[in-house]
């Protein structure tokens, strides 16, 4: 029988990824793993090879590991040539080639683009510079501020109360750190858990010692005369003298470098579609262009086949997965992206956990344990359907509500279980803050049924 | 689906190879005849049951007359000892395990398993050095019977001149696990009964002894606590120490018999291990999803009718999880009837699952692996004097009541 196109491919095709980051090498490792034999190169625009992020605001704040030392591991050798430390900055979708910031342009046959996010910086820009003002994204982010805290600064102020922001302040607090949370909603998590769980989060952080202000934004950093961050002020009209700053404001998409090349590419990602496949801007999918990990958006099944945008670890493993395994099968043989979103954090001690997509909750129910014991799962409901669970050191459960969010099992769960307590009898409101107005770091958009990116206005790309 | 499947289990003429009759259960995941429990062989149903809230494994929550032909047949009840956390649910169960986990495992305790490893080890040479004529072995009764209990006692700080008393109770409660169709029940109850007394009394001495000066075993970090939560209270100690002592036990001597039976039945295996001694870790693996020592868990009912495979299991009903047919369930594992040490994935139900997993599962592991290794290495051509071996009588917890062997020497440690 003659060689198929995808032989052909298999044997010695060229496969670009663009973003050597976790889904990155997870997508290269499972290219080579199901038999990928041609050139495959990697772009990145750090200067390190492909390490873990999530550490950057856990053990390596703590003195526990440090931010040099989360380097990925690695599943295979992927033998591939690396282009470490040089940006892509545009995209030949006609020409299938990859321009380079360097100048040089490096041609493919299937393109995996998995750039990621970035934080959103300080929107003032002279503030955001001040010495002492810190991100929280990258390895070296995290050396840095790992390296101000060891310091011993008198206060840190963090700005958002998010995942991220929490986790920093945790580690502030395990470390003795006085530490200032500033968050405009009325509590921390809320836009990813709802305000009922949020509550429980104020009160960690309270009780942790962290001198939570919400409700509240920053209007203004303000430096000394070398330059140094020195006091903070909020919306009501008080003002902080703090020495460190983290601004954790959530996160940007990477897709900037494609603009102009006719790729459904915007601020809020790249939509793709179930089997990882990138739309162009005219929402015609294409054949040899794949996204996967926080750059891609993609629709859920389970969640009314809305694009989702998820901010999470194992999607990014698992969509990487998928995007590789379709880039070398047969229409026939391609599977689709039907991850149940899920997530984890740990801070204050507490392990949290998260599946399926409680943003979209209306309702909440507290169905095994106490949120005063801090050691509870709380079930989300949306249209009389189980939608997403969160648990708080509880997370043994976690897989039977993901179970219950698979078969859309009906909302309140109509059953008795163990650990049933007063507080569980009934759903309450899940309180999320109204979804027009921006919250920090949800970890989960939902953004509409269409693949173009309506935000977006596509300006020619400057060369 | 042939009818009588269940008792045919209980049956002890089929003790030696239960494994067929798994594979005809299976035909019927959701098992049910008459009023007897809802039995459960599949490994995915088995897997999600023990991660369900809706399953409970207090005895209370059994409806009257759920029928069990297992009922009873481990009552501890008859102590007047409060329930022990395995069969608690949370919020209490959560509570007394995590209290427990305290002196023993991480985060608090994160290398009291590991330090054992010297005291292991000069255990199983010691056993091995007095094995006595090398052609007339019997692995359970000189070997795999004292190593557990040796080792319950180090962790729960029995001194030394008091093991000998303790062996002869743990050996009476577990022999009470294993209805002898021969004895006089009305005897048996009594001995069983007399040991459980004499063994509380004890623990309760130690206990107390162990409040006034504590020391660095588990028993006295228990009896104690540690500031946070509530401390144990004697009775719920009681209970605990008991428990320790009872689940790992007889479970700890199947796994060591079952290993060496199955590592002899594969020579190669047993020369790659006597090679290798690295493989024991993965090798104990295989052995806990190929001959798991707890062979079903009989302790589970619904809180409400519950669905599974198309079935409804009503509450209160009365259930069997078959973990040892899930290890051998064909649409989990491949070619699941082979015992392949370096099998890649190995997610077994052989230490339970979900919030009752087994709590020992580090302990018993290093023993196993230790045990194995050591005798593999010190016993010269050892060959089973008889296959199968005697079985004891419970079907539950599955196991060899001789392992006869003979051997052309042991070797010096
Ligand atoms: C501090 C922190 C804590 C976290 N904690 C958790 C957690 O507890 N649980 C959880 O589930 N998730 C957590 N996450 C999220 C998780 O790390 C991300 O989901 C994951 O990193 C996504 O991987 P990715 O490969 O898609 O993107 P990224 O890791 O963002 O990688 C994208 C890469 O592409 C590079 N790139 C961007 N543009 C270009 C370009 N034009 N050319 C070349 N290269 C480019 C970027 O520099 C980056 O190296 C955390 C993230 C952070 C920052
Ligand atoms: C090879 C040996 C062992 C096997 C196969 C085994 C198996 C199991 C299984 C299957 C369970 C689950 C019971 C259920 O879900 O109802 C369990 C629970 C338990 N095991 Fe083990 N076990 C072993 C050794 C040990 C040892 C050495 C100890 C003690 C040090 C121990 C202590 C316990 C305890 C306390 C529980 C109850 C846990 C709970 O309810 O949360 N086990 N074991």
């Amino acid at each position: 029988m003659a060689d198929t196109a995808l032989d052909h491919l298999k044997a010695n095709g060229r496969i670009v990824v663009v973003g050597a980051s976790l889904a990155g090498l997870r997508g290269a490792e499972t290219l080579r793993e199901k038999g990928f034999k041609g050139s495959l190169t990697m772009i990145g625009d750090e200067p390190y090879e492909p390490y873990d992020r999530p550490p950057l605001s856990k053990q390596a704040l703590l003195g526990m590991g440090t931010a040099e030392g989360t380097a990925l591991p690695r599943r295979r050798d992927i033998d591939a040539e690396w282009r470490l430390g040089v940006a892509a900055s545009g995209l030949d979708m006609a020409a299938r080639r990859v321009k380079l910031a360097d100048g040089d342009e490096v041609p493919y046959d299937r393109l995996l683009i998995a750039t990621g996010v970035r934080a959103r910086p300080w929107p003032n820009q002279a503030e955001g510079e001040l010495d002492g003002v810190f991100v929280l994204r990258t390895r070296d982010d995290g050396v840095a501020l790992a390296r101000r805290l060891d310091a011993g600064p008198r206060r840190v102020l963090v700005i958002g109360a998010g995942f991220t922001g929490s986790e920093i302040a945790s580690a502030c607090r395990e470390r003795g750190v006085e530490v200032t949370v500033a968050e405009r909603a009325d509590a921390p998590l809320v836009g990813a858990l709802g305000g009922v769980i949020g509550a429980v989060a104020a009160e960690l952080h309270r009780e942790n010692g962290v001198d939570l202000r919400t409700g509240i934004m920053v209007t203004a950093l303000e430096g000394d005369s070398t330059g140094r961050v020195r006091a903070a002020h909020f919306s009501d009209g008080t003002s902080l003298e703090c020495d460190v700053v983290v601004v954790s404001l959530g996160a940007q998409r990477n897709t900037d470098w494609l603009a102009g090349s006719g790729l459904g590419a915007g601020p809020r990602g790249i939509a793709c579609d179930a089997g990882c496949r990138a739309f162009d801007i005219r929402g015609i999918v294409t054949d040899d262009i794949f996204v996967a990990g926080d750059v891609a958006r993609s629709p859920h099944p389970l969640f009314g086949y809305q694009f989702l945008s998820l901010e999470h670890w194992g999607n990014a493993v698992s969509q990487a997965e998928t995007a590789a395994h379709n880039m070398l099968s047969e229409s026939t043989d391609r599977r689709p992206h039907i991850w149940v979103p899920a997530f984890w954090s740990s801070q204050f001690g507490v392990s949290i956990k998260s599946v399926g997509v409680p943003s979209m909750g209306t309702e909440i129910m507290i169905t095994q344990g106490s949120r005063a014991e801090r050691r509870f799962t709380g079930v989300y409901g949306y249209q009389g359907r189980v939608i997403g669970a969160v648990t708080f050191d509880n997370s043994r459960w976690l897989q039977f509500y993901q179970q219950q969010i698979e078969a859309t099992a009906p909302f309140p769960p109509p059953f008795p279980t163990v650990d049933r307590r007063p507080e569980g009898q009934k759903p309450l409101p899940a309180d999320f803050p109204d979804p027009s107005v921006p919250t920090h770091g949800p970890t989960v958009t939902l953004s509409g049924y269409s693949p173009a990116d309506r935000r977006l206005t596509f300006t020619p790309a400057g060369h | 689906m042939k009818q009588g499947i269940l008792s045919d289990i209980l049956d002890y003429s089929n003790r030696a190879n239960p494994y067929p009759l798994y594979a005809e259960l299976r035909k019927t995941p959701v098992f049910h005849d008459g009023d007897g429990p809802y039995v459960i062989s599949t490994y995915h149903h088995i897997q999600s049951l023990l991660h369900d809230p809706r399953l409970s494994s207090e005895a209370r929550n059994l409806a009257a007359g759920a029928g069990d032909p297992l009922a009873g047949a481990e009552d501890e009840g008859a102590s007047a000892l409060p329930p022990s956390f395995l069969k608690l649910d949370p919020p209490e169960h959560d509570r007394l395990r995590r209290m427990t986990n305290r002196p023993f495992g991480p985060p608090d305790s994160p290398h009291r398993v590991d330090d054992m490893r010297g005291f292991l080890h000069t255990t199983v040479t010691g056993l091995i050095d007095n094995l006595g004529d090398p052609e007339r072995i019997d692995l359970v009764d000189q070997f795999a019977y004292p190593f557990p209990v040796t080792m319950i006692c180090r962790l729960l700080g029995v001194p030394r001149e008091d093991e000998a008393r303790f062996h002869v109770w743990a050996d009476t409660l577990a022999a009470s696990l294993d209805p002898d169709p021969g004895a006089d029940p009305k005897e048996r109850e009594k001995t069983t009964h007399d040991a459980r007394m004499e063994l509380g009394m004890y623990l309760a001495g130690l206990i107390e002894e162990r409040r006034k000066n504590p020391g660095e075993d588990m028993l006295s970090q228990l009896a104690v606590g540690h500031g946070q939560d509530e401390t144990m209270s004697t009775m719920e100690l009681l209970s605990t120490a008991a428990l320790l002592l009872i689940a790992g036990h007889e479970t700890t001597v199947n796994l060591i018999t079952n290993g060496m039976l199955t590592l002899l039945r594969n020579p190669d295996v047993l020369r790659q291990l006597r090679e290798t001694p690295a493989l024991a870790v993965p090798l104990v693996e295989e052995l806990l999803r190929f001959e798991p020592p707890v062979q079903l868990l009989p302790q589970r009912t619904p809180l409400a009718d519950i669905e599974v495979g198309g079935v409804t299991i009503p509450k209160g009903s009365s259930m069997w999880l078959i973990l040892a047919s899930g290890n051998r369930d064909p649409d989990r594992f491949e070619n699941p009837d082979r015992f392949d040490p370096y099998r890649k994935d190995i997610q077994h139900l052989g230490l339970g699952s979900g919030i009752h997993s087994c709590f020992g599962a580090p302990l018993a592991r290093l023993e196993a692996q230790l045990a194995l290794t050591e005798l593999t290495r010190r016993l010269e051509n050892p060959r089973l004097v008889e296959d199968p071996p005697p079985y004891r009588q419970n079907a539950v917890l599955r196991g060899p009541r001789h392992l006869r062997i003979t051997c052309d020497g042991v070797r010096p440690s």
